[in-house]
C-alpha cells in the first residue's frame, strides 16, 4: 500500500509541475460553463428581413408596422424590385423577403383576400420554417383585428405553461450538456495520454521490471484525473449556481455520485484508447477525433436522439455522456430523486466495471 | 528552395509511415461524416403527450383524435388523473401534458369559451416552443371544424337567420403564400454537411500541425533542425505544406461522401470553394503553429487545441445560430476563423454564392490568418 501511495504521489507531482495543462484543465470548463451559458441559445430573433412592396397602401403600411413592431423581425431594407432578392439572399445580408404584390389593399378591400408572398433561405431549415410561422402569426393578427370585435363563438383557449424553463432560456438545456461533454473529454484524453506517454519515454519499461503491481501503475495514473475532475465538478456547479441561476434542486449527494460514476466512466474509455496506441499522437487522435463529435451529436443536449435514425439511437445508448445528461437534468434542474434515476445510474456502473475490466485484461505487462 | 523540398520529403514519408495515424486522420472523419449528419434533426417530430381527459365527451375525444393524427405528436398516456400525466413529463415520459378539463363541451356550447390546460417540458426550448405551436395551430383548426359543425347544427334548428349571420360575419382575410429557396424540401442534412465537414477538417489540420512541431520538440529532434541551416520560415512552410495538403484531400473525399450519400452538390463554382479553403487552412495552420510555440509537450499541445477546437465547435454556428447570440458572443465569435468557413461553406454550397458575396468572410480569415501566423513567427525562437 506505500508503494501506491507513492506512486500516487509521483503522479500528483507530474500533473501539478505541469502548470500550463492545468491552467487549462480548470479554465476550459469555466470558459466554456460561463461562455455556452450566456451565449448559446436556440431562439430566433431580429432576423434580418427584405420588404418589397409594390402596393404601398394603408394595408400594407398598417402591417409592415406590425413586422417592425415585433422583435421576431429586422426590416434591413426596402427593395424596390424582385431583382435584387436573389443576389441579397447570396450575400446573406437577409433570411426572408416580404412581397406585398400591386393593389393588395384594394383586392382585399374589394374581393376579400389578398395574397402576401414569402421567401423564406431555406438552406437553414430550421430557421425558415420558424420565421414564416412567426410571419404568420402576425398575419393572422391582422386578421382577427380585421374580423373587428365580433366575439367568436365557442372559443378554445389554451393555456401553455412552460414547466422547468419558463423564459425558454438556452443554459438549462446546454449546462448539464456541456458538463458531461466537458468532464468525459476531458478525462478520457488526459487518460489516454498518460499511459502511453511511459511507453513513448521508455519510462514504461522500468516501471515493468519493478516489482510494483501493473493494476498499481493503473490505479496511481487515473488518480489525479479523478480529482481534478471532481474540481472542476464543483466549479461548474457553483458557476451555474452564481452565474446562470441554475442551482442543483435535487439532492447534491446524488449529484456528485452519479458524477463520480460518470468520470470514472469515462477514465476507463482513455484507459483502454491509451492500452491499445501506439503513440501519444494517436491515443490524443483517437480520443479527439474519434469521440469529441460523437460526443456532442449523440448526448442529446444539442438534437434530440428519439428523432435520429435507428442505428445512431443504437449507438447513442452506448455513449455514456448520453445517460450522464439524463441525470444530471433530472437531479439538477427538475430535482428528482434516486428512484427516478436508478436505471440510467445502474447503466453507467455497468459500463464503468466493463470498461476497466477490459482495459485490465488488455493491460500489457510485456512491451513486445 | 532545395532545402524545403528535402524538408517536405522527410515531412512525408514521416506522415505516411505511420499508418495507425494516417488511418485515424482519414477514416475517423469520414466515418463521422457519414454517421452524423442524420444525427443533427431539428426537425421536430414524434413529440410525446400525455393526455388527460375529465371531460369524456364527443368534442374531447374528436380533440384527441385531430392531435394525435396531426403527424407531429404520439400518444404517450390517457389518464384521468391531471398529476399522473405530469408525473410523466416529470420522468421525461412525456414532453408535453394535456389537460381536457371537466365540462369542456357543455361550457364551449354554453358560454363560448373554455380553457385548455397545457404543461410543457421547456429544459428544450426549441422542442417546447415548436411543440406548443403545433399543438395551439392544431387547437385553432379543431375550433374552426366544431364551429361549422356547431353552426351547421343551429342553421338546421332555427332555420335562415343563422345563415344571414354567418354570411355577415365572413372578415376580409389577408393570406400568405411561403416558399423556400435554396433548400426546398427543408432537408437538414444540406445545411449540416458542409458545416460537420469543416469542424472535421479543422479538428484534424490545426491539432495534428500543432502535435507535430511538438512532437520533434519531446523527441529532442527539433535541436538538430536548430542547429542546421535550415531557416526558421523554410522550416515552418515544411511543415505547414503537408497538412494544407492533408486538409485538401480531406476536404475533397468529404465533398465526394457529402454528394453521394446526402447529395450535397456544391452550386458555387469549386474554385471559390477551394480558394477560400486555402484562406481557411492558412489561417487554422497558423493557429496549430502557435499554439505548437507556447507548448512544450505533446499534452500541452492538446489541452491548449482542445480548448479551442472545442469552443470553436460550440460558437462557431454549426448547431446553433450565431445571429441568435448576444452582441458581445458574435464580437468573440467574428475572430474565429472557423465561423467565417462555415458562413461560406453554406453560401456557396447551397446558394452558389461567388467571391463577391463572401468578400466581407474573406477578409476576415485573411486578417486573422496574418495575425496569427506572424505571431507564431515571432514567437518561434531556433533557440530551445
Amino acid at each position: 500500500m506505500k508503494q501506491l501511495f507513492t506512486f500516487i504521489r509521483k503522479e500528483f507531482l507530474h500533473v501539478f509541475r505541469d502548470r500550463k495543462t492545468l491552467l487549462m484543465l480548470f479554465g476550459l470548463p469555466i470558459a466554456q460553463i460561463v461562455l455556452f451559458g450566456f451565449a448559446l441559445s436556440n431562439e430566433i430573433k431580429d432576423s434580418r428581413i427584405a420588404l418589397v412592396d409594390y402596393s404601398k397602401d394603408a394595408v400594407t403600411t398598417k402591417l409592415i408596422g406590425k413586422i417592425e413592431a415585433s422583435h421576431y423581425f429586422d426590416i434591413r431594407r426596402s427593395l424596390a424590385s424582385g431583382d435584387q432578392l436573389n443576389a441579397a439572399f447570396k450575400r446573406g445580408d437577409i433570411k426572408m423577403a416580404v412581397i406585398f404584390p400591386a393593389n393588395f389593399g384594394d383586392d382585399l378591400i374589394h374581393t376579400g383576400k389578398a395574397t402576401v408572398q414569402v421567401i423564406a433561405d431555406a438552406s437553414d431549415p430550421n430557421q425558415a420554417t420558424t420565421i414564416t410561422n412567426y410571419f404568420q402569426s402576425i398575419v393572422a393578427d391582422y386578421n382577427a383585428e380585421l374580423a373587428g370585435d365580433a366575439q367568436q363563438p365557442m372559443q378554445i383557449m389554451p393555456e401553455m405553461q412552460m414547466l422547468y424553463n419558463p423564459e425558454l432560456r438556452g443554459a438549462p438545456n446546454f449546462v448539464p450538456g456541456v458538463m458531461a461533454l466537458v468532464l468525459m473529454l476531458v478525462c478520457t484524453m488526459m487518460t489516454s495520454v498518460a499511459i502511453v506517454r511511459e511507453k513513448e519515454l521508455g519510462t514504461m519499461e522500468i516501471l515493468l521490471v519493478s516489482p510494483f503491481k501493473p493494476i498499481y501503475i493503473i490505479i496511481s495514473k487515473l488518480a489525479p484525473n479523478l480529482l481534478i475532475s471532481i474540481v472542476n465538478l464543483f466549479i461548474i456547479l457553483v458557476l451555474s449556481d452564481i452565474f446562470l441561476d441554475l442551482p442543483v434542486r435535487g439532492s447534491v449527494l446524488l449529484l456528485v455520485f452519479c458524477s463520480i460514476l460518470f468520470i470514472m466512466t469515462s477514465l476507463s474509455i482513455g484507459l483502454l484508447l491509451s492500452i491499445n496506441a501506439k503513440t501519444q499522437q494517436a491515443a490524443m487522435m483517437g480520443s479527439l477525433m474519434g469521440m469529441m463529435l460523437p460526443t456532442m451529436l449523440l448526448t442529446g443536449f444539442l438534437f434530440p436522439i428519439e428523432n435520429m435514425p435507428l442505428f445512431l439511437r443504437v449507438l447513442a445508448n452506448l455513449v455514456p455522456s448520453r445517460w450522464y445528461f439524463i441525470i444530471v437534468k433530472r437531479v439538477m434542474l427538475k430535482g428528482l430523486g434516486f428512484a427516478d434515476v436508478w436505471k440510467e445510474t445502474s447503466i453507467l456502473a455497468g459500463m464503468c466495471v466493463l470498461l476497466f475490466a477490459i482495459s485490465l485484461r488488455n493491460f500489457k505487462i510485456r512491451l513486445q | 528552395m532545395k532545402t524545403l523540398r528535402f524538408l517536405l520529403e522527410k515531412e512525408f514519408r514521416q506522415l505516411l509511415r505511420n499508418r495507425q495515424l494516417m488511418r485515424t486522420l482519414l477514416l475517423a472523419p469520414l466515418i463521422q461524416l457519414i454517421l452524423l449528419p442524420t444525427a443533427a434533426d431539428y426537425s421536430v417530430k414524434n413529440i410525446a403527450i400525455a393526455v388527460t381527459d375529465n371531460d369524456h365527451s364527443t368534442t374531447s375525444r374528436r380533440l384527441i383524435e385531430k392531435i394525435v393524427s396531426s403527424g407531429y405528436f404520439k400518444l404517450a398516456a390517457y389518464t384521468d388523473a391531471y398529476p399522473q400525466a405530469l408525473t410523466m413529463v416529470e420522468q421525461d415520459k412525456a414532453d408535453l401534458a394535456l389537460q381536457i378539463p371537466a365540462h369542456f363541451e357543455r361550457d364551449l356550447v354554453r358560454e363560448d369559451k373554455k380553457q385548455l390546460f397545457v404543461a410543457i417540458n421547456a429544459i428544450e426550448g426549441t422542442k417546447a416552443n415548436l411543440g406548443g405551436a403545433y399543438l395551439r395551430s392544431i387547437v385553432v383548426d379543431f375550433n374552426d371544424d366544431i364551429r361549422v359543425q356547431f353552426g351547421a347544427m343551429t342553421t338546421t334548428l332555427q332555420g335562415g337567420p343563422a345563415a344571414a349571420t354567418t354570411e355577415q360575419t365572413d372578415p376580409p382575410q389577408v393570406s400568405v403564400a411561403s416558399s423556400n429557396w435554396y433548400n426546398p424540401y427543408l432537408k437538414f442534412p444540406l445545411y449540416m454537411v458542409p458545416a460537420i465537414l469543416v469542424t472535421l477538417v479543422t479538428a484534424m489540420v490545426a491539432m495534428q500541425s500543432a502535435f507535430n512541431i511538438v512532437q520533434e520538440k519531446e523527441s529532442g529532434t527539433i535541436e538538430q533542425i536548430n542547429v542546421s541551416p535550415i531557416r526558421k520560415h523554410i522550416f515552418i512552410i515544411g511543415k505547414m505544406i503537408p497538412f494544407l495538403v492533408l486538409g485538401l484531400v480531406l476536404f475533397t473525399m468529404g465533398l465526394i461522401v457529402g454528394r453521394i450519400l446526402y447529395g450535397v452538390k456544391p452550386l458555387g463554382s469549386l474554385l471559390t470553394l477551394y480558394g477560400s479553403l486555402i484562406i481557411y487552412l492558412f489561417a487554422m495552420l497558423g493557429l496549430g503553429l502557435l499554439l505548437a510555440t507556447y507548448s512544450g509537450t505533446q499534452q500541452q499541445a492538446m489541452s491548449l487545441s482542445f480548448f479551442f477546437i472545442n469552443i470553436f465547435n460550440m460558437m462557431s454556428g454549426v448547431f446553433t445560430a450565431v445571429d441568435s447570440m448576444p452582441g458581445w458572443a458574435q464580437a468573440i465569435v467574428s475572430t474565429f476563423p472557423p465561423s467565417h468557413f462555415i458562413r461560406i461553406m453554406r453560401m456557396v454550397v447551397l446558394k452558389g454564392s461567388g467571391f463577391g458575396d463572401i468578400k466581407y468572410e474573406l477578409a476576415w480569415m485573411v486578417g486573422i490568418g496574418i495575425v496569427l501566423n506572424t505571431w507564431a513567427v515571432l514567437n518561434y525562437r531556433k533557440t530551445a
